[in-house]
């Protein structure tokens, strides 16, 4: 019998649907700007995600992100992009994250610089997503570093991984799913999903290759708060597919109402990706909308949740 | 040929190769240069990536595509080129051989071996190592 690693892992383990969720960064050095949303997420959501720099702006360290979750008795997964850092610095951060309590990490390559606010500024991409999940199981099994030099103490997290079924090359995505579940992904938060034909595809391809018995995979949902935010979407976020249904959907009528059928949209993903054998939970998204989030796990029949009594994990 | 001692220092601080070496560097980056926009990274693995050179991605990537190919299939830091690793997966499935090999784990970049000879580095070995951490992760795995 496998010790959990985390809550989501305690959860994951005992096959409930899972829900996390996406904190919302922020550019504040007050400390309220994450405790007070988290207070809001508390109970209502399994963990949390904090972001590392998203879509390649510069916000509040991930670290103290997390730090500042566990003090509010959430709990978090901490996000690390290969864009920012090399080797040393990815581990080093691996190991102060463990020290600080995280538990789940989530491992990925990194919207590039020329899409956030500092283009002019130098990409790292020492390693890629694969190389840092094998690194992350390196020193968790390993007790050691990539180099080989060994640990005093290895850290112990849930190790994650992203995955895009939604981007080219479609054939290939379920293969790249298989080179992170060898490498060490434990679990999976996929792309924001509104594709679902795409996305029941890359499924039965992920069970053709065996790997959903491997592998816990969160499907992303994201909220639209507004037309104007889908069309952001499609046309500023690399690799989304955002179908022009959805839009035409979240054009139609007042600001109240986008914003209702922004919710509509998002449960009704929910609703069908919670259909797909193997898909283990979701993964709930927004931006200025972290209320929505709230809505949508409420009117999902999501509450209570299962996590909502946390339980300390050694 | 012997294993040789690895020269730990980047190319751009050792001694340009001259001699054998340095003829056969010329003529590794005139041929790969011309046929596949070659980045000379001196780890070669075009047979494993439908002959796409991986370090043409803007982001170094040797295991896949991000996540961030638009839905054209061109690439997100440059939308003007397709992307790298979409190319890949096209050119391995026009491969008699290696078609699986987009399937292996590559191991993390070596970048004291950028601009050398990845034919020398072949020979000599060189381009074999890997960190032990990895080798005992890959020896469980």
């Amino acid at each position: 019998m496998t010790e959990p690693r985390s809550g989501l892992h305690r959860l994951l383990l005992a096959g409930e649907f899972v829900v996390t969720a996406e904190l919302e960064t922020t550019d504040s050095a007050d400390p309220a700007s994450v405790t007070v949303p988290a207070e809001g997420l508390r109970g209502k959501v399994d963990a949390v995600n904090c972001t590392d720099n998203s879509s390649a702006h510069t916000h509040i360290a991930p670290m103290a992100t997390a730090h500042l979750l566990l003090d509010s008795g959430v709990e978090p997964v901490m996000q690390f992009a290969c864009r920012d850092r090399n080797r040393l610095a990815l581990q080093a951060d691996l190991l102060g994250a463990a020290a600080l309590g995280v538990r789940n990490v989530l491992l990925m390559t990194g919207d590039d610089v020329s899409t956030g606010d500092h283009p002019e500024a130098k990409p790292i991409y020492d390693i890629d997503s694969i190389h840092l999940l094998r690194i992350a199981r390196i020193m968790r099994d390993e007790g050691r570093y990539l180099s080989g030099r060994p640990l005093t103490q290895a850290p112990s997290f849930l190790v994650g991984a992203v995955e895009n079924p939604f981007a080219p090359p479609l054939e290939f995505r379920p293969m790249r799913l298989g080179k992170k579940v060898e490498a060490g992904a434990e679990f999976i938060q996929t792309q924001i999903c509104f594709n679902l034909e795409k996305m029941r595809l890359f499924m039965a391809r992920c069970g053709d290759l065996g790997l959903l018995d491997h592998v816990w995979l969160l499907a992303g949902v994201f909220v639209p708060r507004s037309g104007r935010a889908a069309r952001y979407l499609r046309d500023q976020v690399p690799g989304i597919d955002v179908p022009d249904a959805v839009i035409d959907r979240m054009d139609a009528g007042s600001p109240e109402a986008q914003r209702r059928a922004g919710i509509d949209i998002a449960l009704e993903v929910l609703d069908a990706v919670r259909q797909i054998p193997g898909v283990s939970g979701v993964h709930l998204m927004a931006i200025r909308n972290e209320d929505a989030i709230l809505t949508v796990v409420e009117e999902a029949g999501l509450l209570p949740r299962p996590s909502g009594v946390r339980q300390p994990v050694a | 040929m012997g294993r040789a001692r690895l020269d730990r220092r980047p190319p751009q601080t050792a001694p340009t190769p001259g001699g054998f070496r340095g003829a056969l560097l010329l003529v590794e980056r005139a041929t790969k240069e011309t046929l596949w926009d070659c980045r000379m990274c001196g780890q070669c693995i075009l047979h494993s990536t439908g002959l796409s050179c991986p370090m043409r991605c803007p982001k170094s990537l040797r295991n896949g595509p991000c996540g961030g190919v638009l839905q054209d299939g061109s690439c997100e830091v440059v939308p003007e080129m397709r992307c790298v690793w979409v190319e890949a997966w096209e050119g391995s499935r026009r491969l008699p051989l290696w078609r699986h090999h987009m399937e292996h784990v590559e191991r993390p970049t070596d970048w004291r071996l950028q601009e050398t000879s990845s034919w020398e580095n072949l020979l000599t070995r060189r381009d074999h190592h890997v960190p032990d951490g990895w080798v005992r992760a890959k020896r469980r795995a």
